[in-house]
């Protein structure tokens, strides 16, 4: 084998990139040192793309530079233009470039194997030499690009269903399981195939059947279970990542594919928990479909009561303290602004406010946060479910604006409740729960009814969320 | 670097992550995810090796493009990140 001499200036400069990127994460423990981690990881990066054009002999740096300003150009001007609202989509957007990215890199790799040193070259005696490349690195490209393939195709269904292109309800094919386990099988058995034979047909086939199952995986997983699909995704992208680092031999690209598959992973986990599910029954999909409304229909008629926004400006300019717990209907309404503004018209009249957070509010994890950082909320009156559940008792009113299931009390009473073990928010426990939600028909993502919207102490606010906070905030000012 | 050594570097960087993302507050969990779609797009430097070589038009162009894929995310990711980090902000007293 004459492949990998390379000299250990370059090993160590993507051992200094790699250790960038631990930097760039570490940073996340707190928004203080997050600024400088994001630098870091940008200097990780630079020190990473120089090192690499610094040690190839570059036959097309004109090209290369064109590519680059392209598409810096297209990811600038989209990171600055997108709105806040719109995290979910892009990340989701995001993902499926690394993994085409990805199965580019592997075909490119397959194509032209020597220029990887991943090739060895065999000549027999009186025919023309072969390349062949190296079993290992086969296993290791055919993974990668499985990998980068499944994460490609199941980011774009993502980001169509969070873009509102697709319906977000699951798309059930008929024996699904055994269509996706049987094209699992097929592709993890071809993979091993192809360090036998290195016929295109083999490399090429793993890459389309790993587009199919990345497709085939999501369609089934409905619209607010995405909170895990994209964090699933996100794991998936860095697993591909690692999987190319491993055929580059490059510890840059293997150190940032682990820290990035183990993040996506863990986040999962973090999601799976906070709707009390298990990981298999997420991916196994279906969840929120037209089956399970069924199950509540039949109570829509109970009576409640009914507020409006002058008696919720009313009711809260009077408190001591409120909660505001916003979910998913905030963001579609865009009423974070709005909500900013009642929450400093109602300190100015010496109310205590917070926020409290649901894991899954929202579409991806922490997709509350920004959009209240977003709108100026100081992140210290932000709170997660666990630091702030037991003050519910001691306050007067929980304002809960466009979330509903992570609030429904049946998922610590009710074990026929889909939702039962879901850790929620104790908002019952308030004196006063005012609910904003645009009409009493519609249930939320597990499709059950909320036994909240019935509670003595519950006032239903049904509106549109921005114009019934605008309407509170005319009504308290 | 032999497979083993290799094997090494992913194994501890798995558990560095493992370590380091349990770290992480979940009000940035958002950010957490912009930033390691960037950094993911390392993958760059394969696509760089790619569209850098000689010997076949067809992985070059492959790498071309795959360079500009992963430049939208370098750049769009930091960028995006930085746009959030900016926006979170303490109390003002």
């Amino acid at each position: 084998m004459e492949a990998h001499v390379t000299p250990s200036w370059v090993l160590l400069a993507y051992l200094v990139s790699g250790i960038c990127f631990i930097l760039a994460l570490r940073g996340l423990s707190s928004p203080v040192s997050s600024r400088r981690g994001n630098m870091a990881g940008m200097i990780g990066m630079t020190i990473a793309v120089v090192t690499t054009l610094a040690i190839h002999e570059i036959a097309s740096l004109p090209e290369i530079i064109g590519a680059v300003a392209i598409g810096g150009g297209v990811g600038l001007v989209t990171a600055r233009k997108i709105q806040m609202t719109a995290m979910p989509q892009l990340v989701a957007a995001f993902h499926s470039l690394v993994g085409m990215a990805a199965v580019l890199v592997g075909a490119a790799a397959y194509l032209n194997p020597e220029a990887f040193g991943i090739a060895v070259r065999i000549t027999p005696i009186a025919s023309p030499s072969i390349i062949s490349i190296l079993p290992v690195s086969r296993i290791e490209m055919g993974l990668g690009v499985a990998i980068g393939a499944i994460t490609f195709s199941g980011s774009v269904i993502a980001f169509l269903k969070l873009n509102g292109n697709m319906s977000g309800k699951p798309i059930l094919l008929p024996a699904r399981h055994v269509i996706n386990l049987g094209t699992l099988v097929a592709i993890l058995g071809l993979i091993a195939y192809f360090t036998q034979d290195q016929d295109p047909w083999v490399f090429f086939t793993v890459m389309g059947l790993s587009f199919a199952i990345g497709f085939l995986l999501i369609i089934p997983i409905g619209g607010a279970d995405m909170p895990v699909v994209i964090s699933m995704l996100n794991s998936y992208s860095g697993w591909a990542a690692a999987a190319m680092g491993f055929t580059l031999h490059n510890s840059a690209m293997i150190i940032t594919g682990a820290l990035v598959g183990s993040s996506g992973a863990i986040l999962s986990y973090i999601m799976c928990r906070a709707m009390n599910r298990s990981f298999i029954s997420v991916i196994a999909g279906g969840f929120g479909g037209d089956a399970a409304a069924g199950a509540g229909g039949e109570v829509i008629d109970r009576p409640y009561k009914r507020g409006s926004a002058e008696d919720a400006a009313f009711l809260m300019s009077q408190a001591d303290q409120v909660i505001i717990v916003p979910g998913y209907g905030m963001a579609v309404s865009q009423a974070q602004h709005a909500l900013r503004e009642m929450a400093d018209l109602l300190k100015e009249h010496g109310v205590r406010v917070k926020y409290a957070i649901h894991p899954v509010a929202g579409r991806m994890p922490g997709h509350m946060n920004v959009l209240l950082a977003e709108a100026n909320v100081p992140y210290d009156e932000v709170f997660e479910l666990e630091d702030i559940n037991s003050e519910f008792a001691q306050t007067d009113v929980a304002f809960v604006i466009g979330a509903n299931d992570v609030t429904n009390p049946a998922a610590k009473t009710d074990k026929s409740s889909p939702i039962y073990g879901m850790p929620v928010l104790d908002v019952e426990k308030a004196r006063t729960v005012l609910f904003v939600k645009r009409s009493m028909g519609g249930v939320g993502y597990a499709g059950v009814d909320n036994e909240l919207f019935y509670r003595d102490n519950t006032m239903m606010l049904l509106a549109d969320a921005k114009k019934m906070v605008e309407e509170i905030v005319k009504n308290i000012g | 670097m032999d497979f083993i050594s290799i094997l090494s570097i992913f194994v501890l960087a798995c558990f560095v992550g493992y370590f380091v993302v349990w770290s992480v507050t979940p009000a940035l969990h958002t950010p957490l995810m912009s930033v390691t779609n960037a950094i993911s797009s390392v993958i760059v430097v394969g696509a760089l090796i790619a569209a850098a070589s000689t010997g076949s038009a067809s992985a070059k162009w492959l790498g071309l493009v795959a360079v500009a894929l992963a430049s939208v995310n370098i750049f769009g990711g930091f960028a995006v990140t930085q746009r959030m980090l900016a926006m979170y902000k303490k109390k003002e007293r």
